[in-house]
């Protein structure tokens, strides 16, 4: 790949000037966030330093071990930021332990699949190819599974009568939360479907840009992009459908009652 | 006549105590100041929220019937009944079936196509009675089911749901209304603060 072009440290300090003015226009124009702006540029650049330095031993040493406790440190932020986006959160270790099962499933099967049949690296747990998989695919996961339990929880509030309606006539819990497992699973997956119809027209993915610009061409970077475009729409589907109706179990019981006391309400962080 | 429903020591975190028999072909009227737990009572019987207690229906203990066909036994048709549909006709499973008692309230062929947000409040009340008798369950339980409903309405409610006591359904009626509570039973639950007492009138009901 001889046309990829290494940058220097330099290269890296001479483009922070830009953030540098916008610092500064933020001080002439008393915008006031200066502070923070420098504040998440440098952590941006600590964080991604230290993945570089974490992706480097991963990749020298190849284990099975080492890679696996990187995706699930990655799962567990994951989770984090999925139950700290919601205002109502399920009780409990529920709250925490519905996320973390989701995200679980959708990675496991998701990926371990693409390992095995699409991309086959030698071997099938190489973090070369594990751990971008998982980095590419888990933020978009995430969007879907957060918006598919906020629809939920708020949905069951606001219609409990008519959920409840379905129940005193004798219907089961499954059968009385249906229109609200549906208009969760759909706004788990909309977003999904629209960044599948923009692609390319609106936005060239970062992945494929990125090979393009280490030197891979550009129809084999597309095969790559639409891979993980599928991947992240089948962990989506996956993930989504594993938390809503982890969801609608938890906030019903075996005696088909609405239990919206299993919900904890928190102002949104 | 033979004890249809019987409640022993029925509570949940917020009503106390409570126990009695219901016959077949009886109607109880529950009487209270607002907030004292005539809603709550009608739910733990439907067992809509948690509660403990022992609850039979014909003899046979509330916890070996699964939750859906309890409800469909014993039927519970709140005070601002919801709706999970567009038109008032998906709301019935069968529309023909539904469609003479709903000509008893006042509603034509027509209704059922209408949206229910068209519908005014004493409407749906009357329709959600409608949707439950179509259950047919043995037992009924009514939170204020003439509330909003001008005299002509509450005298057509009232016979309906006479002539389903008269075929021996056994009714729990949330009413503030003392006339009513004296027309339509002879005995009456008073519920304050959670607390539930049992009354007789002198009267015989008429």
């Amino acid at each position: 790949m001889a046309s990829y072009i290494e940058l220097s440290y330099w290269d890296l300090a001479a483009a922070s000037v830009l953030v540098l003015i916008d610092a500064a226009l933020s001080i002439i124009f008393g915008l006031r966030i200066h502070r923070s702006l420098l504040f998440a540029a440098t952590r941006m650049t600590v964080q991604l330093a230290l993945v570089g330095l974490v992706l480097t031993f991963l990749f020298a040493v190849v284990s099975p071990l080492w890679t696996g406790l990187a995706a699930l440190g990655m799962i567990l932020f994951a989770v984090l930021e999925i139950t700290q986006r919601q205002e109502r959160r399920l009780s409990g270790w529920w709250s925490y332990g519905l996320g973390t099962g989701c995200m679980m499933i959708a990675s496991v099967v998701v990926t371990v699949f693409a390992l095995l049949t699409a991309l086959r690296p030698t071997p099938w747990y190489d973090p070369r190819y594990a751990i971008p998989l998982l980095g590419m695919t888990l933020g978009n996961w995430m969007t879907g599974i957060a918006l598919g339990l906020h629809t939920l929880t708020t949905s069951l509030v606001s219609r409990r009568a008519s959920v409840e309606a379905q129940l005193m006539l004798g219907a089961t819990r499954w059968d009385a939360a249906a229109p609200v497992t549906r208009e969760a699973l759909r706004s788990a997956l909309m977003p999904t479907i629209n960044s599948m119809s923009a692609t390319g027209l609106v936005s060239l993915p970062g992945m494929m840009t990125g090979q393009i610009l280490g030197g891979v061409s550009p129809t084999e970077a597309v095969k790559y992009q639409i891979l993980v475009m599928f991947l992240i729409a089948g962990g989506t589907a996956l993930g989504a459908v594993a938390a809503v109706l982890g969801g609608v179990f938890r906030l019903t019981d075996g005696r088909h009652r609405l239990r919206l006391d299993r919900i904890t309400a928190v102002k949104p962080t | 006549m033979p004890a249809v429903l019987q409640v022993r020591d029925l509570r949940t975190s917020i009503l106390k105590r409570v126990s009695f028999t219901l016959s077949a072909a009886e109607c109880i009227a529950v009487k209270g100041p607002s907030g004292a737990g005539k809603t709550l009572l009608l739910r733990a019987i439907a067992d809509l929220d948690p509660n403990q207690g022992v609850v039979t229906l014909d003899g046979r203990d509330r916890s070996t019937i699964a939750a859906p066909e309890w409800r469909r036994l014993v039927g519970y048709v709140p005070a601002e009944p919801g709706w999970w549909a567009e038109t008032v006709g998906e709301h019935f499973r069968e529309w023909q079936a539904a469609s003479a008692c709903l000509r008893k309230l006042g509603f034509s062929e027509e209704t059922r196509t209408w949206p229910i947000t068209r519908m005014s409040t004493g409407e749906r009340l009357r329709l959600a009675l409608v949707r439950a008798l179509m259950v047919r369950p043995k037992v009924l339980l009514l939170d204020e089911p003439t509330a909003a409903l001008d005299a002509a309405s509450e005298a057509a409610v009232e016979s309906l749901i006479s002539s389903r006591i008269q075929a021996g359904v056994a009714v729990l009626w949330v009413t503030h209304d003392e006339a009513q509570a004296k027309r339509i039973a002879r005995r009456r639950l008073v519920v304050e603060a959670g607390r539930v007492c049992q009354e007789t009138d002198q009267w015989p009901a008429t």
